[in-house]
């Protein structure tokens, strides 16, 4: 199974030095990406889902330091040559990001933000770079391409802009796409179109990090699944597995409250009680055992370590996984 | 947030058209770019509406120096060695408006380059390429530029080099306040995750989106660049004859203030004139980009 891995991260921390010391966004990472398969990171706002990814790809704001092992196709990019990394940022490893309104330069047309990933690095001449920039804006269905190219990003529309975001990711033919919430700025519609774009593109051999906080587009495109809490990894499934049954009591109670169409309009929305723990602030033992259902006595005291059995794996005491769990 | 953030993607996108509009609407930034169109008319097409040359000397005057008539054809009349003025003004201010504009291009240039450099990469590059810029604040321009004459002789070319050389400061400070803000826009990351390399974000990125604010403050450096070469040349250290400017007539025209007004007044009418709807240009153009600023 390691041997398939395309993307692998062991131990990873992200941290960032603040006025008040060292605060660790992310700790203890471990998880890996296939090729071909979309992996979907899922977790509230502050999880530390985003810095994870930015920390692997050298692109955190000043003040973040990143410690552990980021392997692409069998090659370090966080040690200490930074060649490999400048070699696949761009080129065979992309991110979109959330905003597509910001993400685009305003000032460029969709042509030449399109061509200039491929023309700076001097892999296409630029007429192959136009006819490569139709191919990949058809790809991602957008409308009348030939048009796009000559627009400015402000002519188009926030799902239309995403899809240019996403196609310049594409115009290397990238093979892993790490994409940071990119439906969150978009209406629901326009959410399930972008959705079809990164599913079409996974189906066509790409592997995909989709990070996101919402379930149901989880859904819609995940492989695997892992759950993150408080800068931790607390249970890792493939998607229909933990649809069916989730492991983790945090992951069951995230699934619990997303409103369905059949809750009758005068029921309470489910939420989770309390907040998560600030960076820095997170409490003795297991970071979710203040708000979990299910916690034991021991939950408070010592940590519950990410335990594998299979193809999932989850962190907590009061849940153990059985061989053959789930349909 | 997606609200806000899309007014700024709005305006930066339709930054042009906006700013047009609202430059047509401020009447006082139109007056005033029409009249630096006459007066660039006038100082490209006056010397060949009169029948006289720059350093003619007109002998059938007595005295020399003759108040502004039609009759005799001086229609500013001449000044004290028998040139006509009309045609003295216009030279004057060709050669004034080429100095500004060419200093003012020099100072763009180099200061729009090191300001974005040094804003985009920040950190310690950033502090140390600032503090050469406050050091040179620091150094007196009058005497500096005065060397200069002295050193390399009066020429044209060393005057607007020189005033450029020092005009960069300004602009540079400006331009790296810009480029900071920018570092922290989010096509700026998703240009860095693309693997573009820093020279071409901070070519194709970065300074194309300052060029608005650099505009406004070149359009306000061209009046104080005239107004430092006028002092040179009132100190006598500008351009040398038979090459005249708006400063040099100044100069002249104050020594002959009591019996000749019209040789001070006329030059220096003009030169205000100028520096007036520069100003007010600037200041309309800094209005209508205005809200993209902010």
């Amino acid at each position: 199974m390691a041997s398939d891995a395309l993307f692998e991260v062991r131990d990873l921390g992200v941290c960032f030095t603040t006025p008040r010391g060292r605060v660790s966004a992310v700790r203890e990472i471990s998880l890996e990406v296939r090729r071909g398969e979309c992996l979907a990171v899922v977790g509230e706002s502050g999880s530390g889902k985003s810095q994870l990814f930015l920390g692997c790809l050298g692109l955190l704001a000043a003040g973040g330091l990143v410690e552990g092992s980021a392997r692409f196709d069998g090659q370090e990019l966080l040690g200490p040559d930074a060649g490999p990394r400048r070699a696949a940022l761009g080129t065979r490893l992309a991110m979109v990001f959330q905003d597509p309104m910001n993400a685009l330069t305003p000032h460029l047309t969709i042509g030449r933000q399109l061509a200039e990933v491929v023309l700076e690095r001097g892999l296409l001449d630029a007429a192959t770079a136009r006819a490569r920039s139709l191919e990949v804006l058809r790809s991602v269905g957008m409308p009348d391409p030939e048009a796009r190219l000559r627009q400015y990003p402000h002519e188009l529309s926030g799902g239309q802009r995403q899809r240019a975001a996403i196609a310049m990711a594409l115009m290397t033919r990238p093979d892993l796409l790490v994409a940071d919430e990119p439906t969150t700025a978009l209406d629901v519609t326009v959410q399930a179109q972008v959705i079809d774009v990164l599913r079409g593109a996974r189906d066509r051999g790409l592997a995909v990090v989709l990070i996101t906080h919402d379930m149901g587009v989880v859904a819609g495109i995940a492989d695997r699944v892992a759950v993150m809490y408080a800068g931790r990894i607390v249970e890792t499934a493939p998607a229909r597995e933990l649809f069916a049954a989730p492991a983790h009591p945090y992951t069951a109670a995230l699934l619990a409250s997303v409103p369905r169409l059949d809750t009758p309009l005068a029921a309470r929305l489910a939420g989770i009680e309390g907040q998560p723990p600030a960076p820095g602030a997170e409490p003795d033992g297991c970071a979710f055992a203040p708000r979990c259902p299910s916690a034991l006595e021991t939950c408070h005291r010592s940590r519950p370590p990410l335990e594998s059995l299979g193809a999932r794996s989850v962190a907590c005491h009061a849940v153990r996984l059985a061989p053959g769990a789930g349909p | 947030m997606a609200g806000s953030t899309h007014a700024s993607a709005m305006t930066d996108g339709a930054l042009w058209g906006d700013a047009r509009r609202r430059l047509r609407g401020n009447r006082a930034a139109i007056a005033a770019a029409a009249c630096i169109a006459v007066l660039v008319l006038a100082a490209l097409l006056g010397p060949l509406a009169s029948p006289y040359a720059v350093d003619h000397v007109d002998w059938t005057l007595s005295p020399l120096a003759s108040p502004p008539s039609l009759a005799n054809g001086h229609w500013f009349g001449t000044d004290s060695n028998g040139r006509d003025l009309f045609v003295r003004v216009w030279t004057g201010t060709q050669v004034s408006l080429l100095v500004a504009l060419l200093a003012t291009a020099v100072s763009v240039v180099i200061g729009v380059a090191w300001g974005a450099t040094a804003g985009y990469l920040g950190g310690r590059v950033d502090g140390w390429m600032m503090r050469a810029v406050d050091v040179l604040y620091a150094l007196p321009y009058m005497f500096f530029v005065i060397i200069l004459t002295v050193v390399f002789g009066r020429s044209l070319w060393l005057i607007f080099l020189a005033i450029g050389a020092v005009g960069w400061l300004t602009m540079a400070r400006i331009v790296r306040g810009q480029a900071l803000a920018l570092r922290q826009r989010e096509f700026v990351l998703a240009a860095v995750a693309l693997g573009l390399p820093a020279r071409r974000i901070i070519a194709r990125h970065i300074v194309p989106n300052v060029l608005g604010t650099v505009i406004v403050y070149a359009t306000l450096t061209v009046p104080q660049v005239i107004l430092f070469e006028s002092f040179l040349s009132f100190l006598g250290l500008g351009v040398q004859e038979p090459l005249t400017s708006l400063g040099r007539l100044v100069a002249e025209g104050a020594l002959e203030m009591e019996t000749a007004p019209w040789q001070l007044l006329v030059p220096a009418s003009v030169l205000a004139l100028l520096l007036l709807a520069l100003n007010f240009l600037g200041d309309g153009l800094r209005d209508a980009l205005d809200p993209r600023l902010g």
